[in-house]
């Protein structure tokens, strides 16, 4: 049944780029041997890794330069520290050199490595504006979420700066964490032990439904592959008639949802017919089934 | 003169005494205390129905609250000590004495309360053993069981979780017990009769359904390389080896590896039709693949597992089913089976010694046996033969002049556990917990000269192939890997083993290590388990994502 | 933590398609081995860091069982651990091992 299928969520970040990119293309800047590694960590006691949770560096997608950088969610839960952070800032800027046809972020992260601090804040922060230069270049920037870790906090809202996001419905993306949510607002709100609940709500699949990833692949490296080769071709331009565009488009989603209790009241609203139904059903039914209302809810 | 139907004009004394409380053999809910009140005598031996999965919670949170001046140092049966109430009964002076099997969520507790001398306990004892008893010396008075529904006349239908209630009622009922039912409805007619209404005198409707816990569910995401490279180890050099056909798998991330390798690697090794096919065990969802492939002709069950409801029903050529299409399951006979009709028993555990003795034995829990005892044992009363069987005979080098077959009993454990702590030692925690609470013996599950295999993730050590207890322990060596037990080898006399085939390394099987990854696994998600199904498979909420 | 170091007489072994590689992930129960290609006059030398302290007699065994069955000759193994069992260990090595030499696919 799986024969075919390479994983996504099970591939180590090193797999995923290797093969997300054409064979042996990878050319990896500041890598293991370099031993680039947290300053901080150390001091706290705890172990690092040599390439700090994430690679970059320089490859080809079918033959088309491309940069891209995979966060490692096993080391911290994929958090950015001082040096990780640097080294995804230190890509982009260089994509702004080179002007690769693209740049692809595999994502899987918490957010901020707590144990780094401000370092850390810093970090994500300068990611944030590196990447927003990029945008303004007409630099596409595609990112990809498909890992066990999800795409939280500062990512979370890097992944939506990008011009396009895959998902698989393993993927999740959001701010703040689950169990944040259930700390601040009671877990009467959200209970982040309901699996479902937290998939429904912040899963690839919703994700995609809201319209904020362009696409819902299956738990396979070649889709996901195939999806950035594909979203590399759509560069938003990152100027104000797009920004007032996605200002009105938020807009409208609290209008016509705002009052929605749950992520399946909002499918039921989108026009999904069975929406109960959608989170079991595999990707290629999902998408069939959600298509008419797709095309009907396009901004 | 003496009178010799005492206890039948006890049982006639006690209904008068309940009549009061019931309607026909109705209870209120309402009323359960004050019937429980009524029936029970002071030192009655009573069954309290805590089975593996199902729990008759409802009557154990009532009896809690019976009046301990009329009700109190009741002797406890029963098989699974589950819910803190089972313990309450004992701090609040309601019971005194227990014989039981298994208590591991309330193992903790039960240590503590032994050392505070809060209990008195006769003995620890299998499943089978426990139920035997209940025929013998150790016949309930009065059992609390559960049961799924009732009608008006006591009939129950304990459908696919029939698990201990047949072996409890028909000691208690045979014997003028009392038979108290909690059920989660009352109905006009059962889909079908599981337990005869002549056999249970009172029924309650409890107010929230029965507690079942789903122990047998594993989500294959948890297994890891190793366990797939062990997995590899067992199909290959003892499944295929011996023609194993007839096995019972044991719960646990290690058995739920090999029964997703079979529709990949044993398919790929040509085993198809050749192994597993018959077994003893609960519907594990992690067999589902299997069976789809076409390895297994047929499963009997101690239980169900809860969300296998609907795939079991839909497999009737596999699972023994009744007439109304669900599951029906028998912890007493399933463990006879395991025990007769099977040529392997596989289970994991937490300690072996030199002797290739294992137990899950630890200092502050007084956990129990289950049933792996029953299976995971060699079947001295066994006549019929069988290939797997003669072949593990013929090799038993300690076997006396008169040829006998042996029962394949299969120890499977990783040379060291969580946080580095080692599976093998010289001498287990089991012979301090006997120390500390007064136990008669040491609470061993396994014992080493029942043990036919170990394997680890170095490999696996053959016993049987032993001549001595020097060369079995440095058989054992030989696999404890790095442990201080296995750094203790005699290096020369490990490598001779492995020269007769006394220890066989992966490579020795063919197998290259860096082939055990997860991709080998049939299905590595929930919900590939629930596609393999065809959507049959209902996990229960705490294993979904949807 | 704690910080280990070990050399090993090397054996001579065919050219590695790479110069380095990496394997693992420094995760729970899990470890990360970057073996290097690097001049040593022959021998081999290993570094390991690991959260667990006091089980350096059992990194020296599974090294030793590793160099005596693997050939290498100057080769730099360097370990980020966290709580790896040895079975695990052994994986990771023979896992680094065979990208170095064949590449990786």
């Amino acid at each position: 049944m799986n024969a075919a299928r390479h994983s996504y969520y099970e591939a180590t970040a090193r797999q995923r780029l290797a093969a997300l990119l054409d064979a042996g293309s990878l050319h990896e800047f500041l890598g293991p041997a370099a031993r680039v590694t947290s300053p901080h960590l150390p001091v706290l006691g705890l172990p690092v890794a040599f390439d700090d949770g994430v690679i970059v560096g320089r490859g080809r997608l079918e033959g088309q330069p491309v940069l891209a950088a995979a966060q490692e969610g096993g080391f911290l839960g994929g958090a950015v520290g001082e040096v990780h952070g640097a080294k995804i800032t230190g890509l982009l800027e260089r994509a702004l050199e080179e002007k690769p046809q693209g740049v692809l972020l595999l994502l899987e992260s918490g957010g901020v490595r707590l144990h780094e601090a401000n370092a850390g804040l810093i970090a994500v922060s300068e990611i944030l504006r590196a990447l927003l230069a990029l945008r303004a270049a007409g630099i596409p920037v595609v990112a990809l979420i498909g890992g066990a870790y999800g795409c939280f906090g500062g990512m979370g809202i890097v992944a939506c700066c990008c011009d396009a996001i895959v998902m698989s419905e393993n993927g999740r993306l959001g701010l703040s964490g689950p169990e944040v949510i259930e700390t601040v607002a009671g877990v009467e709100e959200f209970d982040s032990r309901d699996r479902a609940l937290v998939w429904r709500t912040v899963g690839g699949k919703h994700r995609y439904l809201l319209g904020e990833a362009q696409r819902l692949v299956a738990d396979d490296l070649a889709e996901f592959r195939a999806a950035a080769r594909e979203l590399l071709r759509a560069v938003r331009p990152l100027d104000l008639a797009t920004l007032e565009a996605e200002q009105a488009c938020l807009a409208e989603r609290i209008a016509r949802y705002g009052d929605c209790a749950d992520a399946q009241d909002v499918w039921a609203r989108l026009g999904v017919q069975q929406p109960e139904r959608l989170p079991l059903l595999d990707e290629e039914e999902f998408l069939q089934t959600v298509a008419p209302a797709m095309v009907r809810n396009k901004p | 003169m003496r009178q010799w139907d005492t206890l039948a004009a006890n049982r006639r004394a006690r209904l008068a005494r309940g009549q009061a409380m019931s309607s026909g053999k109705i209870v209120d809910p309402a009323m359960i205390t004050a019937l429980l009140e009524a029936v029970i005598e002071p030192g009655d031996r009573v069954c309290l129905e805590g089975d593996n999965q199902k729990q008759a919670d409802f009557l154990a949170r009532s009896l809690t609250r019976v009046d301990v001046t009329r009700v109190h140092d009741l002797h406890m049966v029963q098989s699974v000590l589950a819910m803190p109430e089972h313990l309450e009964l004992f701090e609040r002076g309601i019971a005194r004495r227990l014989d039981f099997s298994f208590s591991g969520p309330q193992g903790a507790r039960l240590a503590r309360l032994v050392r505070a001398g809060g209990i008195e306990i006769g003995a620890i004892h299998t499943y089978l053993e426990l139920f035997s008893r209940y025929f013998i010396d150790l016949t309930p008075r009065v059992s609390l069981i559960v049961a799924s529904s009732a009608d008006r006349a006591g009939n129950l239908y304990t459908g696919p979780n029939t698990e201990d209630t047949p072996a409890i009622v028909e000691a208690t009922a045979f014997k003028n017990g009392i038979v108290i039912a909690q059920v989660n409805t009352l109905a006009e007619s059962l889909p079908r009769v599981d337990i005869p209404g002549d056999w249970v005198d009172y029924v309650v409707v409890s107010p929230t359904p029965h507690i079942i816990e789903p122990l047998f569910t594993r989500d294959p995401a948890q297994i890891s390389e190793i366990q797939v490279l062990m997995a590899m180890l067992v199909i290959r050099g003892i499944y295929a080896e011996y023609g194993v056909n007839r096995l019972n798998h044991g719960i646990g991330f290690d058995t739920a590896a090999i029964e997703l390798l079979l529709p990949t690697y044993g398919e790929r090794l040509g085993l198809k039709g050749k192994i597993c096919r018959y077994w003893a065990m609960n519907p594990h969802p992690t067999i589902i693949p299997a069976i789809e492939s076409g390895f297994v002709e047929s499963i009997y069950s101690f239980g169900s597992e809860l969300g296998m409801e609907a795939y079991t029903a839909a497999r009737s050529d596999i699972f023994f089913t009744g007439p109304d299409g669900s599951l029906r399951s028998n912890r007493a006979f399933c463990q006879a089976a395991g025990h007769y009709a099977c040529d392997l028993f596989i289970g994991s555990t937490l300690q072996v010694d030199l002797e290739g003795n294992s137990s899950t034995a630890t200092l502050d829990r007084i956990t129990g046996f289950g049933g792996a005892p029953n299976m995971g044992a060699d079947a001295r009363g066994r006549r019929h033969a069988s290939g797997a069987w003669l072949k593990a005979g013929h090799e038993d080098a300690g076997a006396s002049r008169m040829p006998r077959g042996r029962k394949l009993v299969v120890q499977m454990v990783e040379t060291f556990r969580e946080r580095m702590q080692p599976a093998f030692v010289e001498r287990l925690d089991a012979w301090h917990l006997m120390e500390e609470t007064g136990m008669a013996l040491p609470p061993v599950m396994i014992y080493g000269d029942d043990v036919t295999h170990i394997v680890t993730e170095e490999g696996i050590a053959n016993l049987l192939l032993c001549h001595d207890a020097e060369e079995r322990a440095e058989a054992i060596r030989g696999v404890a890997g790095y442990t201080p037990v296995g750094l203790a080898r005699n290096s020369r006399a490990v490598e001779n083993l492995r020269d007769r085939g006394v220890i066989r390394r992966p490579e020795d099987l063919g197998i290259d290590v860096r082939e055990a990854g997860r991709d080998l696994l049939a299905a590595r998600t929930m919900k590939d388990l629930v596609h393999w199904s065809g959507g049959l498979y209902n996990p229960p909420r705490r294993f979904r994502n949807w | 933590m704690e910080h280990l170091e070990f050399d090993f007489p090397g054996r001579p072994m065919p050219v590695p398609a790479r110069a380095q590689v990496i394997v693992g992930v420094v995760s729970s129960g899990n470890l990360e081995v970057l073996m290097e290609k690097v001049s040593l006059n022959g021998s081999c030398h290993v570094n390991v860091d690991t959260v667990i302290t006091g089980f350096g007699r059992i990194w020296q065994a599974v090294l030793s069982d590793f160099f005596a069955r693997h050939a290498l000759s100057d080769v730099r193994i360097s370990i980020n651990d966290v709580g790896a069992t040895p079975a695990v260990v052994g994986l990771r090595l023979v896992q680094a091992l065979e990208d170095l030499q064949r590449g990786v696919s």
